[in-house]
């Protein structure tokens, strides 16, 4: 590409990326949402349709953060930002669930 | 360090190129300084952005594992049509912002507008689609603590076979499952759902109430450096609501599937 | 700047506080110095407004008998103290005074990444703390500080919801500061300021700022989520409606068992800066304490689940919050031990700062002790809601980061005013408040074993020995907090004028490059640093150099 008014940096580069990049993105995302869509519509157990419907968003969410927001095209600092905060996230819900979950697990309610 | 060593530095950190003085802020050395301190700062805000929002997730999380049975059948009163289309015009005015985004960092004034412009009628679309739908909830007496009434899905859950009145007043949930609630439970637990619903369509909503202004502003401003002929205009502020507009779509990719969708 | 150059060998130099005087000047200024200032008297003001609420409290609970104060009244002054203090006073102290004020000359830079933002965050922080005020004092709030749900939702009394909006703006204001000072760190560091030649305060303050980002958000919503159920009437946390109080807890301290390190933090690397000076020695185990900061953030997070034992948590998560309790000590006690082994075989001067940084390592140290009592499942049931908790927080916040604040306070009072106080008087009040302190809240630990719990206007015969003790002593710790507030406003205009650079010959870039007070850009031009922090063994080699201006550069921009 010739418009690569590119220098080179820690935290991000000017990057200027083909246009191709975005409309396969925008393709990428859309086939998702028909499988979402498809896929809430399947027949399954509960616990496996929220994991496939959590699975694609994070896929979904991925593309999104790669290319739209150009994380794929940055420096480390701003992939290390743009997964702290979910990392963050799935740490509090981990450790909070670790509650709910185990509560049935007690000898008596609220033991 | 040696003082041979502190040359080479002070000789790194070049100053500003004249074109750029005007945008650089007097706390920075060199706009690529400037450039990655707002890009960094932007993440920072995301990151506060993700547990802001993604704390009301996780509460709705326990009460759906907590109420499998009520929320399955209150989440039954969305509109999966309507929140489809509405994901597929954030997704569309994702891509237009990437684009505007582009058409910044080229110095492109003209192909900035138009993609930012396509961009606010997407955005446009979507919050119309929003209030087709809250009207609706209005109409059916689904808006928590303003007249709530769980009557509609109690009809809705009957036609569905899926929800059984007994005889003492009680109703009887059918999924994988089997669950007895009273109606005032019911109520309350359908309640709860639809405070969910619309605690995180509503912050959302208001997210893109902002990213719309931002954008209009971002338009002036391209109009601004359009007609002036600058020859290096600031690309930041376009980056930076960018990210923004593509988070906000991110949110919004969480609750299609796990508000409307999971459970069909 | 050139013209600042011009005047810098005279008497009357260009200054942060002199080059503009009018109150707009101050009210919409974007230097960070300023902004530090701002925050220095807003959180006086609030602290001074807490430390009233104690002094009530605790003439209340000089008597046995209920007599000054009604329950409810009580209540509602345990609230008032426990709100402006932690929101308005604590979180916002070391890291928006100091933070503000010395981080960006720690690091070489002219000013924080984003001025404008910092503003905007005092902003955030006043209108939060006005509006919280206004709640406490019309009507009150009798919550406690927590805003436990039910007490805030379904059994309220008072202005709840205009207590939460004033701490969820307030909040903001604490986020965007982080958010600041994490992008300062990244990006405005002078060029050779490498990660390890930062001074510990740098560390502990991104250690701060990265709680700030991460936490912050969460009790935000959570407030929020509490004022649309009480508007709404939806059962989030109301059991009555379907809601768990349970996960209000959860949420809250998600953010505020953390908001503990947002307070003690920054207290620790004040602790390092200060013991460094004035022991003349470099910290011993540098990067030890740093990362000892980053996992005490990191831990910290973790641990959550100690402030619910005794509520309905699933047993099997209280022993893994109570396991990564256990933990967290342990970077604390490498920041102890670190500090004592930099004192150790230093050349100390028992300057006021160094008395402050002392008492500080004394009381942090019953306070961190005492809380693996309540680390440990089985000593916490019996202990939870007595006195023994009340004590120990106090030991950590009160003891750990308000000596640590007065520390600090003392510590840059000359590089913010350019006047010493007076240094006897100084000490004095340091001796007072040690003193005072443990006679006020040792009684306590006693108190609380012997079962007293906390939040009760009156109580049993048998402790009113041990209370009086302890009020007898609040008033000693009051009088050692006045003090300051009379000899450091007197300095303003009585005391030594210092216009050397470094009066403590302490090693970093704000004492060895910086004017006494700052200039409104702190350095004449970037600096360029040599030499890691606390460099006392080469007393010769500055810390860093201003490095001569290339022609083409000066007049074509300040010019």
């Amino acid at each position: 590409m010739a418009e690569h008014t590119a220098h080179h940096t820690e935290g991000h580069e000017h990057h200027v990326v083909p246009i191709r990049v975005y409309t396969w993105t925008l393709i990428g995302l859309l086939i998702l949402l028909i499988v979402t869509v498809a896929a809430g519509f399947i027949p399954m157990p509960v616990w496996l349709g929220t994991v496939v419907a959590l699975a694609i968003a994070a896929f979904k969410t991925s593309l999104v953060m790669a290319f739209f927001m150009h994380v794929k095209f940055s420096g480390k600092l701003v992939w290390l930002f743009a997964a702290a905060g979910f990392f963050w996230l799935v740490i509090m819900i981990i450790f909070a669930y670790a509650d709910y979950i185990t509560r049935p697990w007690e000898p008596v309610p609220g033991f | 360090m040696s003082v041979k060593e502190a040359e080479v530095l002070e000789h790194g950190t070049s100053l500003a190129h004249p074109a750029h003085e005007e945008i650089l802020g007097e706390q920075f050395e060199t706009l690529e300084q400037q450039n990655n301190a707002y890009l960094i700062g932007m993440w920072a805000f995301i990151v506060q952005e993700v547990l802001f929002l993604g704390a009301i997730f996780a509460a709705y999380g326990i009460y759906r594992l907590k109420y499998l049975h009520e929320f399955t059948l209150a989440h039954k009163e969305l509109d999966w049509v309507v929140g489809g289309i509405n994901t597929l015009v954030l997704l569309a005015s994702s891509y237009t912002m990437a684009r505007a985004v582009r058409a910044a960092m080229q110095n492109k004034h003209g192909r900035q507008i138009l993609y930012l412009g396509f961009t606010l009628f997407f955005a446009g679309i979507f919050m119309f689609n929003k209030y087709i739908e809250y009207s609706k909830k209005y109409e059916h007496h689904l808006i928590p603590g303003w007249g709530y009434d769980a009557h509609a899905i109690v009809e809705h859950g009957e036609k569905k076979k899926i929800l059984e009145p007994l005889p003492d007043g009680n109703y009887k949930i059918k999924l994988e499952t089997e669950k007895t609630v009273t109606p005032e439970e019911f109520k309350q637990r359908t309640q709860l759902f639809l405070g969910f619903y619309f605690i995180l369509t509503g912050l959302h909503g208001l997210h893109v109430l902002v990213g719309m202004i931002a954008i209009g502003v971002l338009m002036v401003r391209a109009y601004i450096d359009y007609k002036k002929r600058k020859p290096v205009a600031d690309y930041m502020p376009v980056e930076m609501v960018g990210l923004y507009w593509h988070f906000v779509d991110i949110v919004w990719i969480f609750i299609y599937p796990l508000l409307y969708l999971i459970g069909r | 700047m050139a013209t600042q150059t011009i005047a810098h060998g005279e008497q009357q130099r260009v200054n942060y506080l002199n080059w503009k005087t009018t109150v707009a000047s101050w009210l919409f200024t974007y230097d960070h110095k300023r902004i530090g200032i701002l925050y220095l008297v807003s959180i006086t003001i609030f602290f001074l407004l807490g430390g009233i609420a104690a002094a009530l409290i605790r003439m209340e609970l000089a008597t046995p008998k209920g007599d000054l104060l009604t329950s409810d009244v009580y209540n509602k002054m345990f609230t008032i103290h426990g709100v402006l203090m932690i929101f308005f006073f604590l979180v916002p102290s070391i890291p928006a005074v100091f933070g503000n004020f010395v981080l960006p000359m720690m690091i070489g830079a002219r000013d924080v990444a984003f001025p404008r933002l910092n503003l905007l965050s005092w902003y955030f922080f006043m209108v939060g703390a006005l509006l919280a005020t206004i709640a406490l004092v019309k009507g009150g709030i009798d919550t406690g500080w927590t805003f436990y749900t039910p007490y805030s939702s379904s059994f309220a009394k008072g202005e709840v919801s205009l207590a939460i909006v004033g701490v969820f703006l307030a909040g903001f204001s604490s986020i965007f500061t982080g958010i600041n000072f994490l992008v300062t760190i990244h990006k405005m560091r002078a060029p050779g300021m490498t990660w390890f030649r930062l001074p510990l305060f740098v560390w502990a303050m991104y250690a701060t700022s990265l709680i700030q980002v991460l936490g912050t958000p969460v009790v935000a919503i959570t407030l929020l989520l509490v004022a649309v159920e009480r508007s709404l009437r939806i059962g989030i946390f109301d059991p009555n409606l379907g809601g768990d109080p349970i996960l209000y807890q959860h949420l809250f301290w998600f953010y505020s068992h953390p908001a503990v390190y947002i307070m003690i933090l920054p207290g620790m690397g004040v602790i390092s800066e200060v013991i460094s000076a004035f022991s003349k020695k470099r910290v011993f185990g540098y990067h030890f304490v740093a990362f000892a900061s980053l996992a005490i953030a990191i831990i910290g997070f973790l641990v959550w689940g100690h402030h619910m034992f005794s509520t309905g948590q699933s047993i099997y998560a209280s022993i893994l919050f109570s396991f990564l309790t256990f933990l967290v000590a342990i970077p604390s006690a490498i920041k102890t031990f670190n500090w004592m082994a930099t004192i150790w075989k230093g050349r100390v001067h028992w300057e006021a700062p160094m008395i402050y940084a002392l008492g500080f390592m004394g009381l942090f140290v019953i306070g961190g002790l005492t809380g693996l009592y309540l680390a440990a499942m089985a000593t916490n049931v019996h202990l939870t809601d007595t006195y023994f908790i009340v004590a120990h927080f106090h030991y950590v916040m009160v003891g750990g980061a308000i000596m640590a604040y007065l520390a600090a306070l003392h510590f840059w009072w000359p590089k913010m005013t350019g006047r010493m106080y007076p240094q006897s008087w100084a000490k004095l009040s340091a001796l007072l408040v040690f003193v005072g302190f443990n006679l006020t809240f040792f009684p306590q630990f006693i108190l609380g074993y012997m079962g007293m719990p906390r939040r009760y206007h009156s109580y049993p015969e048998e402790w009113a020995a041990l209370n009086l003790l302890s009020s007898a002593g609040a008033s000693v710790l009051g009088i050692g907090y006045l003090l300051p507030a009379i000899y450091l406003v007197w300095s303003l205009k009585y005391g030594r004028v210092v216009t050397e650079r470094n009066p403590w010959g302490a090693r970093g870039l704000e004492w060895e490059l910086v004017d006494t007070p700052p200039d409104p850009h702190n350095f004449e031009r970037t600096p360029i640093v040599t030499r890691p922090a606390y460099d006392y063994g080469h007393p010769e080699e500055p810390t860093g150099i201003i490095p001569k201006p290339r022609p083409v550069v000066v007049g074509g921009k300040d010019g």
